[in-house]
């Protein structure tokens, strides 16, 4: 398979990288796993393909008072296998670490990831659930988009054509917190049918915070709210869970396709969300 | 516009004008002569094209060939040295870690890059370590068989 002709540029410099995409014929290539299917395909067709590859700095993991700040250029395997992150955050490092295969992590980002926004993905979950802020530029000014209003629709977010995402940042955990990512994956793509991301404080035996980021059940990742309002304040007993996982997909309009139906997969969401909260509450404790 | 790109494969550079929608594998087997990465799917699915850049593995039909300018790759013609397997290829023809030969190529760059991350790999770690490699032949046994000898010879 071969895509359309293009011309492949390679800026050196942020500054440089707008100058180029102010082009309605250019389109930004950060790992290229999910551009250079689509150029195959041609469901894509870029007149010119500026490539990240060269703008420094945007692949650097730092720890910032009780921020994690991440790069968009940064790597599924360097999320899952930097010390730093599966530490301080092991939600995200084990979302990552459920991507695909090694030699996808090895060049997709997390900034790719993102921006491409598919339904399955699993990263926006734990975005989701981590309360996550993605950081915008433009050519002369930058913005900060929470997680809940970045992820809008299937393969729509809030980016606008000239905008590059550059870094996210997600909470260090709490001593107190625990997290799960629990995912029913379709075996083929290794992409999510539906992937629950969980975390979960205790304190005095009760659940102090919750938060559960949803991906695969809708045309968006979402945060399950309902789910969060029923769990916390209760002690997280195997009943309370059941009780809080039954309304996860609520009010949702469920995907159905070949691998499953809507019904199937909010039947899924129930069960993983289940699994996800056990999973982080079983970890809070031991903490 | 073509675009030339300079590669360093296998220790030797290459200097070539390539259109930027070629593809790694292409490159590779087209242009180059290397015909020992295998093009089985080209969806980015299959793993036979796996090949090394900068000591990564990755899969060269999801990759274009300009994105390798000034980069280093390692092709499985590339893995023996002096007329000896390289202990990969070695534990995969003792431990008859392949029958048709069409996914090896790519098995062997996986599971290479798999033991030196991971220098005693369980079995699960080297079928989680493999997802990204399909073999329709051999189903799946002997190959994780070849990977931890091959570990175990490279640890000793
Ligand atoms: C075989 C295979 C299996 C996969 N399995 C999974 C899976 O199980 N789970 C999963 O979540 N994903 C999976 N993926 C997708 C993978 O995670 C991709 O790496 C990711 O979706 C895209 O990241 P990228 O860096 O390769 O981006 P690219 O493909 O380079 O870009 C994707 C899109 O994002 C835009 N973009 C890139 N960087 C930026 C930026 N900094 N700012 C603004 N826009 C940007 C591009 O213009 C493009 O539209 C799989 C991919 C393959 C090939
Ligand atoms: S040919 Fe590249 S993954 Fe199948
Ligand atoms: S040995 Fe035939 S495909 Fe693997």
């Amino acid at each position: 398979m071969i895509a359309q002709n293009f011309d492949y540029l390679t800026p050196v410099s942020l500054a440089e990288a707008f100058d180029l995409l102010n082009d309605p014929g250019a389109k930004v290539m950060a790992g290229g796993m999910s551009l250079i299917p689509m150029m195959k395909l041609r469901l894509a067709a870029p007149e010119r393909v500026v490539d990240l590859r060269h703008v420094p700095g945007l692949n650097k993991i730092q720890q910032d008072g009780a921020m994690l700040r991440i790069g968009a250029m940064t790597t599924h395997h360097e999320l899952e296998s930097t010390p730093l992150v599966r530490a301080a955050c092991p939600l995200l490092a084990q979302a990552a670490a459920a991507i695909g295969d090694v030699q996808v992590r090895n060049v997709g980002t997390i900034g790719g990831s993102i921006a491409h926004a598919d339904p399955s993905a699993d990263y926006p979950a734990a975005l989701q659930a981590l309360e996550a802020e993605i950081r915008i530029a433009h050519r002369g000014g930058e913005r900060t988009v929470l997680a809940k209003d970045f992820f809008q629709d299937t393969f729509t977010t809030a980016l606008e054509p000239n905008e590059l995402i550059v870094e996210i940042s997600v909470p260090l955990e709490a001593k107190c917190t625990g997290a799960s990512y629990q995912k029913m994956l379709q075996p083929a793509s290794g992409f999510a049918i539906v992937g629950i991301a969980a975390r979960v404080s205790m304190d005095g035996g009760k659940v102090s915070m919750v938060r559960v980021g949803v991906t695969g059940l809708g045309g968006s990742s979402y945060r399950a709210a309902n789910v969060e309002a029923l769990l916390v304040g209760s002690e997280g007993s195997a009943a309370d869970i059941g009780k809080a996982a039954a309304v996860v997909a609520e009010g949702i309009d469920a995907n159905s396709d070949i691998h499953a139906s809507a019904e199937y997969r909010a039947h899924l969401a129930r069960v993983y969300t289940a699994r996800a909260l056990s999973a982080a509450i079983a970890r809070a404790e031991a903490q | 516009m073509k675009k030339s790109i300079t590669v360093t494969i296998n220790g030797t550079k290459h200097t070539h004008d390539v259109e930027p929608r070629l593809l790694l594998i292409h490159y590779l087997r087209e242009v180059v002569g290397l015909t020992g990465p295998h093009i089985g799917c080209e969806t980015s699915i299959c793993g036979a094209c796996t090949v090394s850049v900068d000591g990564k593995a990755i899969k060269s039909c999801a990759m274009f060939a300009v994105q390798a300018d000034g980069r280093e790759i390692l092709t499985i013609e590339g893995l023996s040295a002096d007329g000896k397997l390289h202990p990969v290829q070695q534990a995969f023809w003792e431990e008859h870690g392949l029958q048709c030969g069409y996914c090896t190529p790519g098995m062997i760059m996986a599971s290479k890059q798999l033991i030196e991350r991971n220098p005693s790999p369980t079995e699960s770690e080297i079928r989680h370590g493999l997802e990204g490699n399909l073999c329709r032949c051999t189903g799946y046994q002997h190959i994780v068989a070849a990977v931890k000898a091959a570990a175990a010879k490279m640890g000793a």
